[in-house]
């Protein structure tokens, strides 16, 4: 017998850090079914929502993308302190995927090459609005607990809706073949 | 002039004579490659062209030799190189702070060569000084009982170029400190006794099956036995041939009665390769000596040719026509692994030391395809006593499963470190009663891959039975930290896991970067699931004992020394590995940025001074 | 003739002959083990231990009447001869268990971004992850430093990915005859290399008909201008999971 479950809405918080939102648009690729799951759900803090911030009641957070910035640690912090259970959703969340190539270079080396400008030196964006760098590009796991992975880049719209509908029902996900994909 | 050197050495004339000298060999590359290191410095990628154009090997192979032993060097690393031991037990001497005096005043730092390339400073595993540490080897030649005025003295010779030959003889002195013998070290043995005494090579080997005698090296199996099988097994192919070899690659972290017994037991050594070689058949013999008793090769075959001359070696020994026997000692270059029978076999024949799998057994297949009996030093000298004065007596001594006696090489916490041998079966509290220890919470026997035994457990016995050892016993008194000492010996395991297999090559990493993080405070109840999944993963898997017992004393250490692990776990939840504010380095270097929107309010503890991952490294 | 000799997988009885190793019979018999560093066309020598099996465990019975399982000891299966009336566990939950931490050892030591990878779809570690529910690599990523070597004209060299099953190594020594490729370092610093003295494949005899330029189970030894030629969908590990064909594990010979 399944264990009752609570009968409120859940609330899921998404977020994109270093990633490209790739993942969020995979997760419209759920298409009608999204009719079923804010039956379920509620959306906190998300792109499709546009709250700036978690509730401090939030059930589960939803992340995409690595961690690359000073930004990205605080918003990783934020989603970790108000969620029960936090989702690494997508390659560069799991291993930092794309952007974590970078780490085989120094980033000190990276951004004298960008930010040369020929005659004139090396002009490096400097802002207090903007978020410094990590040196290196870091999976979510590095920086704080992560409870599910879900990977995929993106993972299709099927493996997401596998992944939260065995997540609601209280079971541990699974993918199986053809829904598991690191690619 | 083209191939002269710096130095004004002719290395085209030097690889010449070397791969001469041994014949072009390829089964004798380790030798060859050593010889040609000790003359020109280093091993450029031209000389490695060159040695396997004269030894017809592929490149490949000779660059894979050459960057497996950590004493062979395909960099320049200065025309002194300065290995520090960096066993626990030379931690606990201080090595870590004489290190960093060294460093300081050479204007280096650990693992660089300095600016005019004339010294190098680095660390390597257990040099076999335990009782006399802190130990340094200088070109791969011992310097023991480092004192600060030693390291300053030091360092103005090297400032001075002068040659290391020229250096003060007492600073190369190795002592025996031999503290208690019993049957082995007290017995009276004159070179020719054993051999003179030989019967049959049947009876020879029902003698030694019925003495009881055990492999000495830990793993305990029955001489006599491995004896028979290599006996039994036949040689195959061209050159068919039966093998001794004496395993004298004592590695194991604070083991060094091998040493002991090379130094002053030499002949009852060889003498029981003799008497292994009459049995199984053999007329030739190894010694596979560690790279860092390089400086016993020369009194060794000062030895072997003694005994040549009085006919205890080479053709008809002792007159006994078709008693054909020769002993020839192979240098090892700093592979803690090819103390693994196997991986020590692979090396003999010039290769990487990478455990072979098995079967076969090298009783049937060992070094070049041939029946082999690999025996340690311990084993081979008991065997010539057994030989010489019979069975019956040997059985006597020890307990009915463990006959005979061990050496045990003690360090550590006590008044009196060095050799002590015991009849099988003595209590760990006499031990150390034995050599003056006080307030031990600890003793590691058998080394890094060994036993952790705690206090309540003091009443418990050397012996197959009990407590199998090879002879490492490390004392550790309360003021002493569990913990690091099994950091210590985690990263040990990754400096010498040969990489063969995944288990051991990425686990070993995986344990000591768990360690390091406890260690750094910011460790939690997650990171020791992960040591635990790890060390489950290591034992299970891995290809060879190395592997296998790497993640003991971690294991050990956590379930009897629990507290010096949880009073380092300040996280209840999960902290990164690394630092995070310290992630922002780079980009406050380049923006000159150091407002608080450039640092991370999180309340961090800062790493806590201690013993670095290596000796000399910053705090 | 006599009966054919059989040992129990995971309950099932696997006929072998003589000499067969326990991966051998097993993928005979259609029955998959998963592995990366064996291939049936050379000797085995079991360092990727993927193939890590449970021999002959045993059930005893307490005496206060509990049943207590004595686990057997452990082998790889490519390099473990099969014995008659054998019992292996290899689907059991400690062994996969044990397969899954293996992966994912393999995943944070090189630096696999598969999204990014010619052999995605086709690489047998990937294959093996899929097929072992392996989510995520759970420990720190190595983020290792390797080089890229583009020197040869047919054949690019990526390091980053490169697990060290030593398959090219064997290839290119036992069927091509070349030692084009040999390994260097030791621990966490073993690594491939070339047979030059440049260290550049581009200096040494390796031709991309060579056994060794179709032998590496992931994404190291790749043939230039040939990649992502199969679509999204249509890959090996797309149509079906590794498992599903053990016989035909081999990696396949590329369309050069």
């Amino acid at each position: 017998m399944n264990a009752p479950l609570p009968k409120r809405k859940l609330k899921v918080a998404t977020t994109s850090l270093a990633g490209c939102f790739g993942c969020h648009m995979s997760f419209l690729d759920i298409d009608e079914r999204i009719l079923d799951l804010v039956e379920l759900v509620e959306f906190d803090r998300s792109p499709i929502t546009d709250i700036k911030h978690c509730s401090p009641d939030c059930d589960i957070g939803i992340i995409e993308g690595g961690v690359c910035n000073a930004e990205n640690v605080h918003v990783l912090h934020e989603f970790r302190k108000n969620c029960k259970i936090l989702i690494a959703m997508g390659a560069c969340a799991i291993n930092g995927g794309l952007p974590a190539q970078r780490n085989s270079l120094d980033i000190r080396d990276i951004l004298a090459a960008v930010y040369a400008q020929p005659g004139r030196g090396v002009h490096i964006p400097n802002d207090p609005e903007i978020p410094l760098l990590l040196n290196e590009v870091h999976p979510l796991h590095e920086v704080v607990r992560i409870d599910y992975f879900l990977p995929g880049c993106p993972p299709s719209g099927d493996a997401i809706w596998k992944f939260l509908t065995d997540l609601l029902a209280g079971r541990t996900p699974t993918l199986g073949h053809g829904l598991i994909h690191y690619d | 002039m083209p191939g002269v050197n710096s130095n004004g050495v002719d290395e085209d004339a030097v690889i010449g004579e070397v791969l001469s000298r041994h014949q072009s060999d390829p089964t004798r590359l380790m030798q060859i490659l050593r010889e040609v290191q000790e003359r020109i410095d280093w091993l450029s990628p031209d000389t490695l062209t060159k040695v396997a154009e004269g030894t017809r090997l592929p490149r490949g192979r000779v660059e894979g030799v050459a960057g497996f032993y950590h004493f062979f060097h395909t960099e320049p690393l200065g025309r002194y190189r300065m290995l520090w031991s960096d066993n626990i037990t030379d931690r606990m001497a201080g090595n870590a702070d004489l290190m960093a005096r060294m460093c300081k005043k050479l204007w280096l730092k650990p693992g660089r060569v300095s600016e005019d390339g004339l010294v190098s400073v680095d660390t390597t595993s257990c040099t076999g000084l335990g009782d006399q540490g802190p130990a340094l080897l200088v070109n791969y030649r011992p310097v023991t009982r480092m004192t600060p005025e030693r390291v300053d003295r030091i360092v103005e010779l090297i400032r001075h170029k002068t040659p290391v030959a020229e250096w003060p003889a007492e600073f190369f002195k190795v002592e025996d400190n031999i503290r208690r013998k019993d049957a082995l070290l007290g017995a009276d043995f004159q070179p020719g006794d054993a051999l003179k005494a030989l019967k049959s090579p049947q009876e020879v080997l029902d003698a030694v099956k019925e003495s009881g005698l055990r492999g000495r090296g830990g793993a305990g199996f029955s001489t006599g036995q491995k004896w028979e099988f290599c006996r039994a097994a036949v040689g195959t192919g061209a050159h068919p041939a039966h093998y001794v070899v004496c395993n004298a690659d004592e590695g194991e972290p604070g083991t060094f009665k091998d040493r002991v017994l090379l130094s002053s037991y030499a002949d009852m050594v060889f003498e029981g390769m003799t008497v292994s070689g009459y049995v199984i058949g053999a007329r030739k013999g190894f010694v596979y000596l560690r790279g860092e008793y390089r400086y016993l090769l020369e009194p060794l075959n000062a030895v072997l040719e003694k005994r040549r001359a009085a006919k205890l070696l080479g053709k008809s020994i002792l007159g006994r026509t078709g008693f054909d026997f020769d002993i020839e000692i192979h240098l090892g270059a700093g592979a803690y692994v090819c103390g693994e029978e196997t991986a020590l076999l692979e090396s003999l024949e010039g290769k990487r030391g990478v455990p072979r799998k098995r079967p076969p057994f090298p009783v049937t297949s060992g070094y070049l395809g041939q029946p082999t009996a690999v025996n340690n030093v311990e084993t081979l000298a008991s065997a010539a006593l057994i030989a010489a004065k019979g069975a019956t007596w040997y059985k006597s001594i020890g307990t009915p499963k463990s006959a005979g006696t061990k050496i045990l090489s003690i360090s550590g916490d006590c008044e009196r470190p060095g050799i002590y041998e015991y009849p099988y079966g003595v209590k760990v509290s006499q031990v150390l009663a034995d050599c003056g220890a006080h307030d031990t919470q600890a003793c590691q026997i058998a080394g890094a891959s060994g036993l952790c035994v705690a206090p309540n457990e003091f009443g418990r016995r050397i012996a197959f039975e009990d407590i199998p050892t090879g002879g490492s016993f490390m004392v550790f008194d309360n003021t002493r930290d569990m913990f690091q000492v099994a950091r210590n010996f985690a990263h040990f395991f990754v400096h010498e896991s040969c990489g063969f297999c995944t288990p051991c090559r990425v686990g070993t990493t995986l344990l000591a970067n768990a360690m390091d993080k406890i260690d750094g405070g910011h460790g939690g109840e997650y990171d020791i699931n992960d040591i635990w999944r790890v060390i489950r993963t290591l034992k299970t898997a891995s290809h060879c004992g190395l592997g296998q017992t790497a993640g003991n004393c971690v294991a050990d250490t956590l379930q009897k020394f629990r507290p010096s692990y949880e009073l380092r776990l300040n996280v209840r939840d999960f902290e990164p590995a690394f630092d995070l504010d310290k992630a922002l380095s780079k980009m406050r270097e380049v923006t000159g940025r150091d407002d608080p929107g450039a640092h991370f309010h999180i309340a961090h503890r800062k790493s806590r001074a201690g013993i670095g991952t290596k000796a000399g490294d910053p705090a | 003739m006599s009966d054919p000799k059989t040992f129990f997988l995971d309950e099932e009885e696997i006929p072998f002959e003589e000499g067969q190793t326990i991966i051998q019979a097993a993928l005979s018999a259609g029955k998959f083990i998963p592995h990366l560093c064996y291939h049936p066309e050379f000797k085995p020598h079991g360092s990727c231990k993927l193939c890590t099996v449970r021999i002959d465990s045993r059930t005893v019975t307490t005496e206060d009447g509990q049943s207590v399982k004595i686990p057997g000891r452990a082998a790889a299966s490519c390099t473990t001869p099969a014995q008659e009336g054998q019992h292996v566990e290899s689907e059991v939950p400690e062994i996969l268990d044990l397969r899954r931490t293996l992966v994912q050892m393999l995943l944070v030591e090189g630096n696999h971004y598969c999204p990014s990878c010619e052999k995605s779809g086709k690489c047998m570690l990937q294959g093996l992850a899929y097929d072992l529910g392996v989510m995520d690599p759970h420990f720190p990523q190595y983020f290792s430093k390797r080089e890229v070597d583009a020197s040869h004209p047919d054949i690019l060299l990526d390091f980053n990915r490169c697990i060290l099953c030593e398959l090219c190594v064997r290839a290119s020594a036992e069927v091509d005859k070349k030692n084009v490729f040999a390994l260097s370092g030791r621990g966490n610093t073993k690594h491939l290399i070339c047979n030059s003295e440049s260290g550049k494949l581009g200096d040494t005899n390796m031709a991309a008909t060579d056994k060794a330029a179709d032998v590496c189970p992931v994404g190291v030894i790749l043939h230039k201008r040939h990649g992502f030629e199969v679509p999204y969908g249509q890959r090996r590990f797309d149509i079906a999971p590794i498992s599903d064909n053990p016989v035909q594990y081999a990696p396949v010979k590329e369309q050069v």
